[in-house]
């Protein structure tokens, strides 16, 4: 029949452009991604140098691991695998990252459980709930640094007068603080963001289900614990699982509020200090490596859990 | 709800407090900036004095106007490069129907999860077989890497959601794709582009790890980059009244236009990552 016949040159034009037009975009991210990580995991099973990266060497997974055997029995591992320094920045970023994806969590619903209430001035409250977000990370590490000073910081002159502590904190340059003052600062930059996804999540809640339960007397937190949290749980998994993932590349805070310290050296400044400060180019490639494998992981199996509607047969 | 007088005191204190930490470090940083000379070592919880000689000395002293400039032009070029690649893109995943759509789609928003870090040294010898190391190039083209997949995505979501109908009689007319998507689409997802090209904006305009790495000069670098490299010659000396003006001056127009610009940006965000 000609009408099908029209039809499917017309799908067969379509579907050509449709390659036409997804070119460009898929041409760059193979050039800005898929290419560059290529090359990040070749290097890491080479001898590569920043000055030499055209002439390296395959060795192997020496980067990674290697036994050295001294010849009279006796011998020790080498490489990242065996470097304490790599494994208390894999520790560091572990227990960032749980913390503070658990505070921002809580602090983000109690916000957002507010934001979803009608009172005067909610727009204004919003609005404000926003301005650390907007903050580049670099402003807000410094701001932070200057509130924590030890000798003229704000905080400490809080925390006098509230008698929270008896005299000033170093709080970036103790190590006992550091990692606190990093996670204080992350906590409260990356919460609005948090909230807003729990919001958006409150907000497909239908209202009526709080009308019934007003109107049969359940009291306010029964309601929030046995209809609310469970109809909002799959939004704050989402969101739990996006900041994670963005928590386990933390590089920006660590870097510039606590530089050089072993308290928060996390995998991404380890990374790169081999990478350009260390002169161990391959090295430092295979510890960017290692943290790709376990971002990877989590985002597959998290894809592959919530089974994600894609084709978009739902919308 | 019905709230008795000591609920709405507790609730009013609640939202308080949400916006005292909200706004209080950037207020502090505001007073700090306007502060001078032995003024800046006081702890004050008000504004005491109104002095602008820190803003006079970073805007007319050294680079930092330079570097401003640096930064509007990454951001710019890269708003710009990545909604042009992703209009067309998202047109084609959203209503052209071809095998391993789905796929691609997925591919595409899997590198928005790729860490910084591991693209890293590839990126480097790309930009440096470029040539492109230490040239502002070097950022608006490595900045694709997080705003492309975001654009993408959410356009695509945003084009998906628009009705068959609205393309049907230009394509029964015979108009080509690039028509329709000039005629029939643009006029439409003018707010999606808003929204999405804020958001890479910011990103762009905040980026710091690749800024660090693929630019070593001065003159070259963009504002992240060049607030953190602030020093004095020692510890006691670091100019924080300095830093703080440059924080300000960085910080108003995110915040300006976040304030604008707040519906969009709130849709924007959730859409790329609750729709998924």
């Amino acid at each position: 029949m000609p009408e099908t016949s029209r039809k499917s040159r017309l799908s067969r034009n379509r579907t050509r452009s449709a390659w036409l037009f997804l070119a460009p975009m898929l041409v760059t991210l193979f050039i800005v991604a898929a290419w560059p990580l290529g090359r990040t995991i070749w290097f890491s099973f080479t001898d590569a140098s920043l000055d030499l990266m055209a002439d390296a060497k395959w060795v192997g997974i020496r980067n990674y691991l290697e036994y050295v055997d001294w010849g009279d029995g006796e011998g020790q591992y080498y490489g990242l695998l065996a470097d304490a320094r790599w494994w208390r920045s894999v520790w560091n970023t572990v227990r960032f990252a749980v913390i503070s994806v658990a505070f921002e969590t809580l602090f983000g619903l109690v916000i957002a459980l507010v934001l979803n209430q009608q009172f005067r001035g909610r727009g204004l409250v919003r609005a404000a709930v926003l301005v650390p977000w907007a903050i580049p990370t670099i402003v807000s590490a410094k701001m932070w640094a200057w509130m924590m000073h030890d000798q003229f910081g704000i905080l400490n002159d809080m925390f006098l007068r509230l008698g929270l502590i008896s005299h000033p904190v170093a709080w970036t340059a103790s190590p006992d603080t550091a990692m606190i003052a990093v996670l204080i600062v992350d906590i409260w930059k990356t919460t609005p963001f948090m909230a807003l996804l729990i919001l958006a999540g409150l907000q497909m809640v239908p209202q009526d289900i709080y009308e019934a339960a007003r109107l049969d007397g359940v009291p306010a937190w029964r309601t929030f614990r046995k209809v609310t949290l469970p109809l909002i749980m799959p939004a704050i998994l989402v969101a739990i699982v996006f900041r994670a993932l963005d928590a386990l590349r933390i590089f920006d805070i660590a870097y510039v509020l606590t530089p050089n310290t072993d308290a928060t050296r996390t995998m991404s400044v380890y990374a790169r200090e081999n990478l350009f400060d260390y002169d161990q180019f391959a090295y430092g490639s295979a510890a960017s490596t290692l943290l790709f494998l376990v971002i990877a992981l989590i985002t597959i199996t998290f894809i592959l859990a919530t089974r994600m509607d894609l084709e978009g047969r739902n919308t | 709800m019905k709230r008795t007088p000591l609920q709405s005191l507790g609730f009013y204190a609640l939202v308080a407090i949400i916006v005292l930490q909200a706004v209080f470090p950037f207020f502090y940083a505001i007073l700090t900036s306007l502060e001078d000379g032995q003024a800046l070592f006081e702890v004050n919880y008000l504004p005491t004095s109104l002095n602008l000689a820190n803003y006079r000395s970073m805007l007319t002293e050294g680079v930092f106007g330079r570097q401003i400039l640096n930064s509007v032009f990454v951001a710019t070029v890269v708003v710009i490069l990545s909604l042009a690649l992703a209009v067309t893109a998202a047109y084609a995943l959203s209503r052209i129907r071809f095998r391993g759509r789905g796929l691609l789609l997925l591919t595409v928003l899997s590198v928005s999860m790729f860490p910084q870090i591991a693209v890293l040294s590839g990126l480097f010898e790309v930009i440096r077989t470029f040539g492109l190391f230490n040239s502002l190039w070097s950022l608006v083209f490595s900045y694709m890497i997080f705003t492309l997949p975001f654009t993408v995505w959410v356009l695509t979501t945003f084009m998906r959601n628009l009705p068959v109908e609205i393309e049907e009689a230009a394509i029964m007319d015979g108009a080509s794709s690039i028509t329709i998507i000039r005629r029939v689409f643009l006029p439409l997802m003018w707010p999606a582009m808003v929204t999405t090209g804020l958001l890479a904006f910011i990103h762009a305009w905040n980026e710091f790890l690749f800024a660090l790495t693929f630019l070593s000069t001065d003159s070259q670098r963009t504002v992240p980059v060049a607030i953190a490299l602030i020093s004095g010659r020692s510890e006691f000396e670091i100019p924080w009244g300095n830093i703080m003006a440059a924080s300000v001056i960085v910080t108003l127009p995110l915040v300006a236009l976040v304030l604008v610009f707040q519906r969009k940006i709130v849709s924007g965000l959730t859409a790329g990552a609750v729709k998924g």
